[in-house]
């Protein structure tokens, strides 16, 4: 503080000026320095003040969920720092989800969703969307208290230091604009319920991989009961599956469309990054592959090493941008952005092998075409 | 003069008014871009501090274009109870509890601005959500987001259509340094 003192006082005439120039900067950082974040209201309909009232539950009291309701498991899970999750969906009576566009499925107004997070056996929060009269998405998250009893809405602005996770970390309930930077990254605000994620052809080498609630919701199962509607045919005789050289291949490109395909896609705001991760059901070719293999970096994130001057270069993990990035929870580096705090180690011995593989695997495909 | 020439005629102006007015629409809302910049504070960040006669003042060759490459800051500032942040000379550079945040070079520099990779509709998302193009990294402090996120969209378009338009300045500002634990 001496020297920001000293360098104040050596401005001279401009002093005053300097003055009022830090002090209406401090003044525009408090907020944050602080924590205190100012995201837009909503104008939308209010979320429910607590979970009970969204209707998740036949009886609260009992945490019996109402049978209505349907629970599913996306072949490939959203990494939550190792949390345990519970999803449901529910549709009002007489509607489907119009299928027709295998890669961007819609949904009916009033279908809600729910997720339940918890760890170590504990209830820590459940995130709740509903498709409002207008086709927009109402966002919401509770918290449950630590008894389990209650959970009620979190604010816009999300909840830090929502359930130690150790080493300092802490799982953070995200806020309302944290939601919809994921939510709203492509064509579809409905993640994990999607034609790949519910294939009854289901890749049992995904990592976290989650057992099925019964029964088993998939593609068959919502045809079948009318909850799914213009699904191409093609996809009922062949099921929806990541076309890969090898089962490392395919649980890798599973897991990248999981994690960061909401964001990294051809259809949302982030198309112009030419990074594609997420699984679409044109073309020959996975967009991963087409667009992170042997593909240069565009722009180095801080604290990336120089020499990672590709997005994935084969055989070279270490020297592959994108390991850098998951790998890393250094916020301005890591990926994803928000929603964890720990690295997913699982994943990341996963996708290291699959790119010391892809080198061999390209070498063996060389090989092949030189002997044609 | 027949009719269909009337028609051709009213045709021709119409279509000269719009040709017209397209470059006045853009040259307004530049102005009105260049305004928000300056009543919003922007300079006061993005253009680096340099010692004139009278004191320092902001140096607008470099106008916009972040903490100067020049100067090199390699840790978080030491400071005693109760302080918590401290600000370069230039008031470019900021360190607190977050590390050291550097302002970024807003102009169209090809090379170096921050802005290069930016649509239209991410550097809105950025300053909505206070997010690297709208869904990545957070943007450190003291960027005051929450207040100029808090502008119409029309406003944001004005700053952006202003920021793209400004001369460029090569500068490659440095990465932010994490907190000193």
């Amino acid at each position: 503080m001496r020297t920001i003192m000293a360098m104040v006082q050596g401005f001279g005439a401009g002093r005053r000026r300097c003055l009022a120039m830090a002090t209406a900067v401090l003044v525009l950082a408090f907020p944050l320095l602080n924590s205190v974040e100012a995201v837009p209201q909503s104008a939308g309909p209010k979320p429910p003040r607590t979970l009970e009232e969204t209707g998740l539950y036949s009886d609260f009291a009992t945490l019996q969920v109402d049978q209505r309701h349907l629970a599913f498991s996306p072949q490939y899970p959203l990494w939550t720092d190792g949390a345990t999750k519970r999803r449901w969906i529910s549709l009002p009576p007489g509607t489907a989800i119009d299928g027709s566009d295998p890669d961007a499925w819609s949904f009916p107004i009033g279908t809600r969703l729910w997720k339940e997070f918890a760890f170590g056996g504990q209830r820590v929060e459940t995130r709740f969307l509903e498709r409002q009269a207008d086709g927009h998405w109402l966002y919401a998250a509770y918290a449950w208290t630590a008894d389990g009893r209650e959970a009620q809405l979190v604010s816009e602005r999300g909840r830090r230091g929502a359930y130690p996770l150790g080493g300092g970390r802490s799982h953070a309930i995200p806020g309302v604009s944290d939601c919809k930077a994921c939510h709203q990254g492509g064509r579809s605000e409905v993640l994990g319920f999607s034609a790949l994620q519910l294939s009854p052809d289901r890749d049992p080498d995904a990592p976290h991989a989650e057992p099925r609630p019964i029964p088993a919701v998939d593609l068959g199962y919502l045809v079948e009961n009318g909850l799914l509607v213009g699904l191409p045919d093609t996809l009922r005789e062949t099921p929806p599956r990541i076309m890969a050289a090898s089962s490392a291949e395919r649980a890798a490109l599973g897991y990248l469309h999981g994690n960061c395909g909401h964001c990294h896609n051809d259809q949302g705001s982030l198309q112009n990054l030419g990074l594609f991760l997420r699984h679409s059901s044109a073309g020959t070719v996975p967009p991963a592959i087409a667009s992170a293999v042997g593909q240069p970096v565009r722009k180095a994130a801080p604290g990336q090493s120089p020499d990672a001057v590709l997005r994935i270069e084969p055989g070279r993990p270490d020297r592959s941008g994108l390991m850098q990035r998951i790998g890393s929870r250094y916020p301005a580096l890591q990926m994803p952005p928000l929603g964890t705090a720990l690295v997913d180690k699982e994943a990341i011995a996963l996708v290291e092998r699959w790119i010391l593989e892809a080198d061999q695997l390209r070498k063996e495909a060389h090989l092949q075409e030189k002997g044609d | 003069m027949t009719r269909a020439r009337s028609v051709l005629l009213a045709a021709a102006i119409s279509a000269s008014s719009a040709v017209l007015a397209q470059p006045d629409a853009r040259t307004a809302q530049v102005k009105r871009g260049e305004y928000l910049v300056t009543i919003g504070l922007c300079h006061d960040c993005h253009t680096p501090l340099a010692m004139g006669p009278d004191g320092p003042a902001p140096d607008m060759k470099r106008a916009l274009s972040g903490h100067p490459q020049d100067i090199a800051i390699r840790a978080p500032a030491k400071l005693a109870e109760p302080w918590v942040g401290g600000f370069s000379p230039t008031l470019t550079a900021w360190s607190g509890p977050w590390g050291v945040s550097f302002s970024a070079n807003l102009t169209p520099d090809p090379e170096t601005g921050v802005l290069r990779d930016f649509t239209e509709q991410q550097f809105i998302q950025t300053l909505r959500t206070g997010r690297h193009q709208g869904q990545g990294r957070e943007i450190l402090p003291p960027m005051p987001w929450p207040l100029i996120g808090k502008m119409t969209d029309e406003d944001l378009k004005a700053v952006f259509a202003y920021l793209r338009q400004i001369p460029p300045v090569t500068n490659k500002v440095p990465d932010p340094i994490p907190p000193a634990n």
